[in-house]
């Protein structure tokens, strides 16, 4: 790399201190952690199963950010809402289900049963938005739709909250999902292993369906080029109300394993953190690539768990656990300041944008 | 019934007239060159056939039926296919995906299959390079996988967009070559070229569009020993 002396800004200057006093921080921390050892081996491989938990959670819902900006160049901010919906409709069969004991006696069933409903609103939910906000918005300024996705957001939580009020429902316990599996000589809760296993399930399953697929290819044509893949006799819009529901089916899924997973519940705000986080998860790993948003959510999800402890204890910071959210939205402004484009994305201003 | 026929047919881009009241005929198993200098509108009359503009005035039949009613995408089951300006291969997709996504509107997988075959007769090149992503080909090789993309749709009616542009003199001659194999086998071509001397050696019949109309229709001799088109498009004074 040529470095021209007079080109050097004093931006450049303040950013490359802010990356260096980042970096320093980050090691000072995790050194003092780790020789203070005030952690197990144990302590920390439960922390990181809570992350890769939690973090393919995060992937789910990132990959619906990240599949319709592949395709369209825009955030469907009201993603995180698509998420709750779902989650907060299910929850109501769950309790039925744990009411008539159905949940206790065959709870593969009766998960699965709950992830089809949940997945079924977010994607009806998902498709009904890009319809109404953003289709008739195709050719507008970039900023509009932007604005509705706003608007949307707002109609889908206050709907559920006019339609269910303000407060949590919590997620009936699953008997089958409450203990915890042997994994050499760790104990890990079954729950976060099963929700694990389904996400790559799932996952995979979406991998193959981008890269193998009829429709996956012409998900990756309209991606690259509307016109002409118009020349080919794709469908568009049929194109892009398919990746709505695809990522709002993904979306509702990951809203029940939420609610298997975190005890306090849904309502109608529950979107929103997720949301944002997911999102920065797909910035994260690149967004508008699909193993991008796979790999930015676990890493966002690990990140979060092991953060508080291994390096924000390490700096004597007190009651580091609370700042869970602090660390993924540290983690977003410094992507967006030092690598815009995340892990696997290529710049944005290369795309059409 | 000409198979495709422009009936004073206007377009615009916002308040831009790019296209000012043109009107052409192509018969089944002709070559028509259309040419024309930079700006004419020759890329703005294919798009509007294959139905990415719509006219505001004028109709385009396909087989006499009036295309208006017809989304892009929906006049390529008709049997329209095009090799967009400037090729517009899918640059992050594979050679064997590109060629794919050519047979997008098909379901008879043993026909694709054929097809298939054909063009990888036509452009051994791509077979080779079948598993590797398109935009890592040479702009040569681009050319070939956007024409063997659109032959995929197993196209009547084939729109080429300067499909020598950019190549070298001997690959122009190949691809020339190429457009009359593909014609031979039963594809009728609406071919736009700047190359208008190759264009009209090969062609039946040409037009010559000038701002947004045609000013020009004859045979290809008839249009090659025209003083007007010597002198303009064929560069002899
Ligand atoms: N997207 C567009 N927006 C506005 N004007 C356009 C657009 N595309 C083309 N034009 C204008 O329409 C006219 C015809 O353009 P067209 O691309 O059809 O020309 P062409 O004959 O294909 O030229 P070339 O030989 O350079 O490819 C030109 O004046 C051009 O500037
Ligand atoms: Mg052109």
């Amino acid at each position: 790399m040529k470095i021209d002396l007079e080109r050097i800004s004093w931006v450049d200057i303040f950013l490359w201190l802010f990356r260096i006093a980042a970096f320093v921080l980050i090691v000072v921390g995790i050194y003092n952690t780790l020789a203070a050892g005030k952690y197990t081996s144990e302590q920390w491989v439960t922390l990181i199963f809570s992350g890769l938990a939690q973090g393919s959670i995060y992937a789910l819902i990132a990959l619906g950010y990240t599949l319709v900006y592949g395709i369209l160049l825009m955030i469907n901010f009201a993603h995180g809402d698509i998420y709750m919906a779902g989650a907060f409709t299910a929850v109501f069969l769950a309790e039925y289900f744990a009411e008539n004991g159905f949940l206790a006696a065959h709870p593969f069933i009766a998960l699965t049963l709950l992830a089809l409903l949940a997945g079924g609103v977010s994607m009806a939910l998902a498709v009904l938005v890009e319809r109404i906000a953003y289709r008739p918005l195709r050719n507008a300024p970039r900023l509009v739709p932007l604005i509705t996705a706003i608007g949307a957001s707002f109609s889908i939580e206050y709907t559920f909250r006019g339609l269910y009020g303000p407060g949590f429902h919590a997620y009936p316990p699953v008997p089958a999902l409450s203990g915890s599996v042997h994994i050499g000589r760790f104990e890990v809760p079954t729950v976060q292993i099963v929700v694990l296993i389904a996400a790559v399930v799932l996952m995979a399953g979406l991998y193959f369906l981008v890269e193998r697929t009829k429709i996956g290819k012409a998900m990756r044509a309209v991606s690259e080029n509307q016109d002409v893949a118009r020349l080919m006799g794709i469908d568009i819009d049929w194109v892009i109300v398919f990746t709505f529901a695809v990522g709002g089916l993904l979306a509702g899924v990951a809203g029940v394993f939420n609610g298997l997973f975190r005890p306090q519940g849904v309502y109608f705000f529950m979107g929103f953190i997720p949301g944002i986080k997911a999102f920065t998860a797909a910035v994260l790993g690149g967004i508008g690539n699909v193993p991008g948003a796979m790999v930015g959510g676990i890493l966002l999800g690990i990140i979060e768990a092991l953060g508080p402890n291994l390096f924000l204890e390490g700096l004597g910071i007190p009651a580091a656990n609370q700042l869970k959210d602090a660390i993924a939205f540290t983690v977003l402004v410094l992507i967006l300041i030092f690598r815009p484009q995340g892990i696997f994305g290529e710049r944005l201003a290369e795309k059409k944008a | 019934m000409a198979m495709l026929e422009l009936e004073n047919v206007h377009a615009y881009y916002g308040y831009i007239h790019a296209l000012q009241g043109i009107s052409m005929t192509v018969e089944k198993g002709e070559i028509v060159a259309l040419i024309g200098a930079n700006g004419a509108g020759k890329t703005t009359t294919l798009r509007t056939i294959s139905g990415l503009l719509k006219p505001r005035q004028g109709r385009v039949l396909l087989d006499g039926e009036d295309l208006a009613k017809y989304k892009a995408h929906e006049i390529v089951y008709k049997g329209v296919a095009m090799v967009p300006e400037g090729r517009g291969i899918f640059a992050k997709l594979t050679v064997a995906e590109n060629l794919d996504m050519g047979a997008y509107s098909r379901n008879d997988k043993k026909g694709i299959a054929e097809d298939l075959e054909r063009v990888f007769t036509l452009f051994p090149r791509l077979k080779e390079r079948r598993n590797q992503v398109a935009g890592t080909l040479s702009g040569g090789e681009q050319q070939m996988l956007a024409t063997a993309r659109a032959l995929m749709a197993r196209p009547r009616l084939l729109l080429m967009d300067e499909p020598s542009m950019g190549l070298a003199p001997v690959l122009v001659e190949a691809v020339f070559d190429t457009i009359q194999e593909i014609n031979k086998k039963g594809t009728t071509i609406l071919l736009v070229e700047q190359n208008a001397l190759m264009a009209l050696q090969i062609a039946d019949r040409g037009y010559v569009l000038q701002t947004g109309e045609i000013v020009l229709s004859d045979t290809a001799e008839g249009l090659r020993q025209n003083p007007m088109v010597q002198k303009a498009y064929l560069g002899i004074e």
